[in-house]
């Protein structure tokens, strides 16, 4: 009985610690960042944003959380009944999921597989199940047409996203993600591979699907999209997986082009900082832009949008692949088989 | 081989993890507060009219269209990943290998573009 | 080890019922989510084999493309299960022959299937372990290079079925105006755009 405690149960139990020391800062900065958003907003329109709920409206997101989950569950007639509460719990589970492979720091990570950027780029592409579940077992039109625009969106900008992905990994030689962000110890290849970068987070706006791409929840047209008919805690699911996915891409653009929890320069002062910290403060800069994107831009057309994904990121990426894989071999600079 | 698979476990467990609390902040809501379905509430959203008829009716093929050219890109990165990681080693030839499978699928881009199948009308 | 059969057993268990569920379940969307059930279970066994590549390829294509397009499909013509009876014996002539020719065409590949020679010396061959050699290095390093004829016809048959489905399903429609954006840049102020001045009770 002891034997199968120390084979099994510490091991065990210290993983489930480690899990929760993922999910629950997690979710404290999904909750503030919500109300970093409203906040950076409202200073943008030259408003104060919440400051009711306790000091500078700090306890602001805790309330909204209190109240969607002391509100009805209303399940339409007209719905699927287990489609439509398995559509937020899976948009939910994905958005945490992703993060047991997100390396924090050095070696502070719960999952070090090999095949790291595969899995975060096989949990986005799930992204548009939640999506597409959702709107069709709300059998409500608006909930239809938001789910179709949203999935034929997403998966428009994953392609211009795998093309993007390939060229970081051919300056790494490995698919893990450690290994991409110790490569970037001499130069983060937010550098060299500017224009990659840029397509990078413009694509993973429109996988967000947040301004200016945010036209399945277009609040004029489509009322609110494939979460119409959602309240309570179903509601509140699809809030959360949708800023814990923010926070997800953020953390994708950090480590694949900002050096992930490498300091900016390696000076000792910048080293005594740890690991972690970088990381959080690249991942708040990200998500900075991603709040002043929508409080700046106008929405895009859903035409413009298509042409942008289809016509200009997807052959610019390609071409890409082709000139960095050939600048590359030419100059005879490629990482060699540096497995970890 | 056990090393390797120690490193997937902890992703089995998350998974359990965090479904579970999914399904028990959906089920507690559910079971504290009291429900009180009535017909208007609980019927579909349609700006206050009634639903005319069933809302999965059939749609633009195009949607089709994207996904069809979805799967083909997708495939084509597929086979981009253990090439990029192994240029290195596979050198130059391995390199005009690829770039002779990109000039093929880049004919069908072209040909997709010239057929305005990018096109959204 | 124990971890490891009990992973296999329960994996494979529900890929079995995951399967069955995929034939039988009376609504098409749910036919299309057991699917999906099921290739995640694929991947937790290819996992298990040690094939951590091939287990993430096949949940980004599979389940993150092919099943997407299912999916549109079935939701979105949303047929009941008694409009699929309908043309049942109407399509099974048809859908028998094929169904047969399909099974001679594996019965004759299954029957002329031998091992090679070559076989015992391949098998009895050491596996680098997986922390020298990952499985991506690995089938990186040969299938550019020696299996470079498959791989250039794995790109022809992919440029065949982007042209196929266009021919099939894409019409060019005659009553819409599209955005020409090099025609909008292009357009220059001193020709669209006059100045007037208007005397005071005369139009111009």
């Amino acid at each position: 009985m002891a034997e199968i405690w120390t084979n099994y149960g510490w091991p065990l139990t210290w993983i489930i610690l480690k899990i929760f020391m993922i999910i629950v800062p997690l979710m404290i900065s999904v909750a503030y960042l919500t109300l970093f958003e409203r906040k950076v907003i409202g200073a943008m329109h030259l408003r104060k944003g919440p400051n009711v709920v306790g000091p500078f409206g700090l306890l602001q997101p805790i309330a909204d959380g209190l109240k969607l989950f002391f509100k009805e569950t209303v399940i339409p007639t007209g719905s699927n009944t287990i489609v439509f509460v398995l559509a937020p719990i899976v948009t939910f589970v994905l958005a945490l999921l992703a993060w047991s492979v997100i390396p924090v720091g050095a070696g502070l990570v719960l999952a070090d597989i090999n095949v790291g950027i595969l899995f975060l780029f096989a949990i986005s592409s799930l992204g548009v199940y939640g999506v597409l579940m959702a709107g069709w077992a709300s059998n409500s039109r608006y909930a239809f047409l938001g789910a179709l625009r949203s999935a034929a969106q997403m998966v428009s900008y994953e392609v211009s996203m795998g093309f993007v992905i390939v060229t970081v990994l051919m300056c790494v030689g490995s698919l893990n993600l450690s290994d991409i962000v110790e490569a970037q110890r001499t130069v983060w290849f937010v550098f060299p591979l500017l224009p990659m970068a840029i397509i990078f987070f413009v694509s993973t706006l429109a996988e967000t699907n947040r301004h200016p791409f945010d036209l399945p929840e277009a609040e004029a047209e489509l009322v609110a999209g494939y979460n119409v008919e959602y309240s309570s805690m179903t509601f509140a699911l699809f809030f959360l997986g949708e800023y814990a996915n923010m926070i997800l891409m953020s953390a994708m653009t950090v480590i694949l082009f900002l050096g992930g929890w490498l300091p900016p320069f390696n000076l000792s002062i910048f080293n005594l900082i740890p690991g972690p910290i970088w990381f959080a403060a690249k991942i708040s800069l990200c998500l900075f832009v991603f709040v002043w994107v929508r409080a700046t831009l106008p929405r895009y057309r859903y035409d413009q949008l298509m042409r942008l994904g289809w016509k200009v990121f997807l052959p610019i990426s390609i071409g890409a692949v082709a000139v960095i894989g050939g600048v590359l071999v030419a100059s005879n600079i490629l990482p060699l088989n540096n497995t970890g | 081989m056990d090393n390797y698979l120690q490193e997937y476990f902890p992703i089995l467990v998350f998974l359990g993890i965090a479904l579970s609390i999914a399904g028990a902040i959906v089920l507690g809501s559910l079971i504290i507060v009291p429900q009180k379905p009535d017909i208007e509430k609980n019927s579909s959203y349609e700006c206050g009219f009634e639903a005319f008829d069933n809302a999965r009716n059939k749609f633009d093929v195009r949607f089709y269209l994207v996904a069809i050219l979805f799967i083909i890109f997708d495939l084509e990165v597929a086979f981009l990943f253990p090439w990029a990681i192994s240029l290195g080693e596979i050198g130059v030839f391995g390199f005009w290998s690829m770039i002779i499978f990109l000039i093929v699928l880049t004919i069908g881009f072209i040909y997709e573009w010239r057929q305005g199948a990018l096109e959204w009308e | 080890m124990i971890l490891e059969a009990l992973a296999f057993y329960v994996f494979s268990g529900i890929l079995v019922i995951a399967s069955l569920l995929v034939i039988s379940a009376r609504n098409p969307v749910h036919s299309v989510l057991y699917l999906i059930l099921a290739f995640f279970n694929a991947a937790g066994l290819f996992v298990l084999l040690g094939a951590e590549f091939l287990a993430m390829i096949l949940v980004i294509v599979y389940v993150g493309a092919v099943a997407v397009l299912f999916m549109f499909v079935v939701m979105m013509l949303d047929i009941g299960p008694t409009e699929l009876q309908q043309g049942f014996l109407h399509y099974l002539p048809t859908g028998g022959l094929i169904g047969i020719i399909l099974l001679i065409e594996l019965l004759i590949i299954l029957g002329g299937w031998h091992f090679s020679p070559e076989l015992a010396k391949t098998v009895g061959a050491p596996i680098p372990p997986l922390t020298k050699e990952t499985n991506t290095h690995a089938i990186g390093a040969v299938l550019y290079t020696r299996y470079i004829y498959l791989f250039q016809s794995a790109g022809i048959i992919l440029l065949i079925s982007m042209v196929g489905a266009i021919v099939l399903t894409h019409r060019r429609r005659q009553d819409v105006r599209t955005q020409k954006i090099s025609s909008q840049v292009n357009r220059h102020p001193r020709k669209t755009v006059e100045l007037q001045n208007v005397e005071i009770d005369k139009g111009i």
